[in-house]
């Protein structure tokens, strides 16, 4: 990655009027591809991203779920076809979303110490910052273990720091890579309720997942991928109950998709 | 064997008896060599890790070059420094040749490209963990490289002892430009050289011992409080 790619942050900048109390969505995709090593891995994908609903990227391993968010977030760039925001603002853009990964990647010190970096990054001063820090680990049910160094906690605890760390940021729009792919039921249960804490909270919920059953807990909308292609995006609902292409069916019926 | 006992023996009395000029010695190289290290340090990892995270035309040969200078020649620098501070040279108006400070400086010439390369290594593999996250929180160049090297702690401690070994050990560069003027720029190695020259072998292995036993104390020093810290903080 060059290191032009990494922005410096810049002076404060200062909304536009057009773009004042509006947020940043919906997010419109056309056409997008992406290839890497000559495969092409997302293909002639359009999709718009609503504000408001909870939406889950569902698919098989290898269907591009984690290219689409990364796509989304901008950590990498379509090779062809157009990622489209409401607002074109790009530092106000990269405030007002926040990425979970499926590995979190907490640094080394504090649980509170982590959450406390992002906010000085995004320039949030001192003290609303201990307040932000404080509510945030509380949210996330993590108070008595603030002060722990964050790389000896358990892999829950590890997520549940990522998410209380995008929380602080007061996001318009969190992306999820699979939040849970690597937990046991328990820590999976404690992360779901955080996400729906901050769907409560008004946050755009964008995850994906392979696990049929979070899916059905989790989405208000559905988008199946499949090979890099969109096969379906419905209500969660209709997909569930009548999926309507043959890879839906065998996927929502548990099959093993080739 | 006798040779080796007495230098043993001769060894043990300097130690125990805390020779002043013994004691001299070892302070002098530790001041030295310490505040080369140091030196080396404050700007080697920020350059180490400036090069990890940059990408431009010819960085690989920038790397190899930089690996390369790992194994810079003593003597070599030492010449390098001796011309450039001498009285014809262009820093001579200085003055610094035959004083500590020319050692210090000539130390941190040699140690400086070991710091930087062990520190590129150790953050480049770092950032190919953390780059998407300091990428998603918005974290520009100027501040990951202080907190890649912050996190990558417990691994750069492993480059100050390799810098620091390399400081204490060796004996071409701050012979050519200290002079080994006793009691002015005379540390450990020099006067191993000197005693070896003139024939009195006892007193050159006895300060080797010294020397060695420093150098232990230090890596071991360093290593207890680097795994005690990686236990407590992960």
């Amino acid at each position: 990655m060059p290191v032009a790619a990494l922005k410096l942050r810049e002076a404060p900048v200062i909304d536009r009027p057009a773009n004042a109390g509006q947020g940043p969505l919906p997010l419109v995709l056309e056409s997008v591809r992406f290839e890497a090593g000559g495969q092409r891995l997302i293909d002639d994908l359009s999709l718009t991203v609503a504000a408001g609903t909870r939406t889950v990227v569902l698919g098989p391993n290898g269907a591009g779920k984690s290219l689409l968010l990364r796509l989304c977030h901008g950590l990498i760039r379509p090779t062809a076809g157009s990622i489209r925001w409401a607002c074109d603002d790009p530092d106000r853009l990269r405030r007002e979303q926040a990425f979970v990964f499926q590995r979190p990647v907490l640094l080394r010190r504090s649980a509170a110490a982590n959450v406390a970096y992002a906010l000085a990054v995004a320039g949030v001063p001192g003290a609303e910052r201990r307040r932000r820090v404080r509510a945030a680990l509380e949210q996330a049910g993590l108070a008595h273990i603030a002060d722990r160094p964050a790389r000896v906690l358990s892999g829950g605890e590890q997520q549940r720091v990522a998410l209380a760390r995008a929380w602080a940021l007061e996001p318009k729009v969190l992306f999820l890579d699979e939040p849970t792919a690597n937990l046991d039921p328990a820590a999976t249960r404690a992360i779901e309720a955080v996400i729906s804490a901050m769907c409560a909270d008004g946050v755009k919920i964008v995850m994906t997942t392979h696990d049929l059953g979070q899916a059905r807990r989790q989405a208000d909308e559905i988008v199946f991928l499949h090979k890099g292609r969109l096969i379906e995006h419905a209500d969660a609902g209709r997909f569930f109950a009548r999926p309507a292409t043959p890879e839906a069916r065998a996927f929502v019926a548990g099959d093993l998709l080739a | 064997m006798s040779q080796l006992g007495d230098a043993l023996l001769t060894a043990l009395q300097l130690v125990t008896s805390l020779d002043r000029e013994l004691a001299e010695i070892v302070v002098l190289s530790l001041r030295i060599s310490l505040s080369a290290v140091a030196l080396a340090v404050l700007i080697g990892m920020p350059l180490g890790a400036a090069l990890a995270l940059a990408r431009f035309p010819g960085r690989g040969v920038l790397v190899v070059l930089l690996n390369a200078c790992m194994g810079l020649p003593p003597v070599v620098v030492g010449l390098f420094v001796y011309l450039m501070l001498s009285r014809a040279g262009p820093l001579g108006e200085l003055g610094l040749l035959f004083t500590p400070t020319a050692m210090v400086i000539a130390q941190a010439i040699l140690v400086t490209p070991i710091i930087a390369a062990l520190t590129r290594q150790t953050v480049e593999d770092l950032y190919a963990e953390y780059r998407e996250q300091l990428q998603s929180l918005g974290v520009g160049a100027l501040r990951a490289i202080p907190t890649l090297l912050w996190d990558g702690r417990f691994s750069l401690v492993t480059a100050v002892l390799a810098g620091l070994g390399r400081a204490m050990a060796e004996v071409g560069a701050v012979i050519i430009v200290g002079g080994n003027i006793n009691h002015v720029t005379r540390v450990m190695t020099t006067t191993i050289a000197l005693e070896t020259s003139k024939g009195y072998l006892a007193l050159a292995l006895g300060l080797g011992f010294v020397l060695l036993l420093l150098v232990v104390a230090m890596n071991a020093t360093l290593m207890l409080v680097q795994s005690a810290a990686r236990q407590t903080e992960g």
